[in-house]
């Protein structure tokens, strides 16, 4: 990978979502949704339940195709995804994806070896080092604490160094101190160059670490707003249709 | 591709060894669903003839529903099954690792089941073992690679215990009556190695039909 994000033959430097709607069936669970996230950004998705977040971060994935509309990877097309293109996406859900019965270290080597690492016992025990969980390494997962599995999974989802990130509630369950070190984590790999997405409910806990937020509501986009502050009061006069609190830019 | 089946094939077995669920439960199941057979046919010593190699089967074959149901179940509850999708992987060998895995694990069940009805029907199951292991691997091949894709499609349906012997019985009948129909020749006081080599040579038959057309289509089923 070079410095400006190219990887494997194709530039991956931004996320450009194009007018994207998914349907299932007669529920329209993503319309026509537009935007953009550059390299060292984090782009928070914010809304109730069922606004399509989660969707959104599954047509991301390339978990799901879009019904219309098209996203595109630097100059890749999400229709042309390959495993080239998922090599660069990472993805912890809110489901942490780890398997109860392995241990953190047997986790995180499998994932490395199925994301391609030349040696994933290093790349297990590197990430272990990151997650702070190295003695802890070869405890099964099931014995952990919601908090460190949770950071196992966020090791998880950068064990193959990806260039965008996406997070589905990724604070959910969190005490202090992990909620500390996940934001840290991220605000560490916004100054790598990564494009970190995330979708969540904690405002106060999202204050002030987004770049850009996007307001949801019923699978559309109804705000969106660069460097947000105060995102709690923002959200309520969105969400309730009031006027945006001043300083807030607005589109 | 291999590489990777290997990778989840030996995932599979590791979680397996530590919780050995599937294993349990399986091999619980076949060797009671015997034993009420064996209770309800064998007369003072003396079982149907040929009734070893429909019971032998029948013992696989909701063996092997279980296995797979459950195979896919433990991807389902900790959603692992998205990030295998989401691996800059080849989805066949997704399907070749959780096809090798239900494969062991029935050969598992096998190992156990064809010396306990060899012993409770009086069958010369073992008597041309070579010729049974043939017709046993053949037959659990290709049940378990219809087995495997149907597990698959079916992981987020909210019915699928009731769906996947619904579906998956009708279209491996012709493997289950090729197993039953083979084993059944190696049953006979006289080996009729032509009779034998028939099934056999059916039996491989649908394995190769069955595993192209689940690798063809796995990829797409598994997309969306």
């Amino acid at each position: 990978m070079t410095a400006d994000g190219g990887t494997n033959g194709f530039l991956f430097d931004r996320v450009v979502v194009d007018d994207v709607s998914r349907h299932f069936g007669r529920r329209r669970a993503v319309s026509r949704v537009t935007f953009h996230a550059s390299r060292g950004q984090i782009l928070g998705l914010l809304g109730p339940n069922g606004a399509g977040k989660s969707t959104l971060l599954a047509l991301l994935a390339t978990l799901l195709r879009p019904t219309s509309g098209t996203i595109r990877f630097g100059t890749r097309d999400a229709s042309t995804a390959d495993d080239a293109l998922r090599s660069h996406i990472g993805v912890l859900g809110h489901d942490l994806f780890l398997y109860p019965e392995l241990t953190a270290r047997e986790n995180l080597a499998f994932f490395g070896a199925l994301y391609g690492a030349r040696d994933a016992n290093a790349a297990a025990r590197q990430a272990l080092d990151r997650a702070g969980l190295a003695d802890r390494g070869d405890d099964v997962v099931s014995s952990f604490s919601r908090g460190m599995r949770q950071r196992v999974a966020l090791e998880r989802a950068l064990i193959h160094q990806p260039r965008l990130l996406l997070l589905d509630e990724p604070f959910t369950g969190l005490d202090d101190a992990s909620t500390a070190v996940l934001l840290a984590r991220l605000r560490g790999l916004r100054e790598e160059g990564a494009i970190v997405i995330l979708a969540t409910h904690d405002l106060d806990l999202a204050d002030g670490l987004l770049d850009e937020a996007i307001f949801l509501r019923d699978g559309r986009m109804i705000h969106t707003a660069a460097r947000p502050e105060a995102l709690r009061s923002t959200y309520r006069a969105v969400m309730t249709g009031r006027p945006a609190p001043s300083g807030v830019e607005g589109r | 591709m291999m590489r990777l089946a290997w990778l989840i094939l030996r995932k599979d077995l590791t979680v397996e060894v530590r919780s050995g669920e599937i294993a349990y439960t399986t091999l619980f199941f076949a060797v009671t669903c015997v034993l009420v057979f064996a209770f309800a046919l064998v007369r003072e010593g003396r079982a149907p003839e040929d009734g070893a190699a429909g019971i032998l089967w029948i013992a696989v074959v909701f063996a092997g529903n279980l296995a797979l149901g459950r195979a896919f179940e433990r991807e389902r509850q900790a959603e692992t099954l998205r990030a295998l999708l989401m691996a800059p992987a080849p989805r066949t060998a997704v399907y070749l690792g959780k096809l090798l895995g239900v494969i062991a694990l029935l050969v598992g069940a096998e190992i156990v089941l064809v010396p306990l009805i060899a012993l409770l029907f009086q069958a010369r199951l073992l008597a041309h073992l070579w010729w049974m292991i043939a017709i046993l691997a053949a037959g659990t091949t290709g049940f378990a690679a219809v087995g495997t894709l149907f597990a698959a499609m079916l992981v987020r349906a909210r019915s699928r215990d009731v769906l996947l012997p619904v579906l998956l019985y009708p279209i491996t009948v012709p493997v289950i009556i090729a197993g039953v129909r083979g084993t059944a020749a190696l049953l006979q006081p006289e080996l009729e190695v032509g009779v034998v080599r028939f099934w056999l040579a059916l039996l491989i038959t649908f394995d190769v039909v069955f595993v192209t057309l689940s690798l063809w289509t796995f990829e797409s089923v598994m997309t969306d």
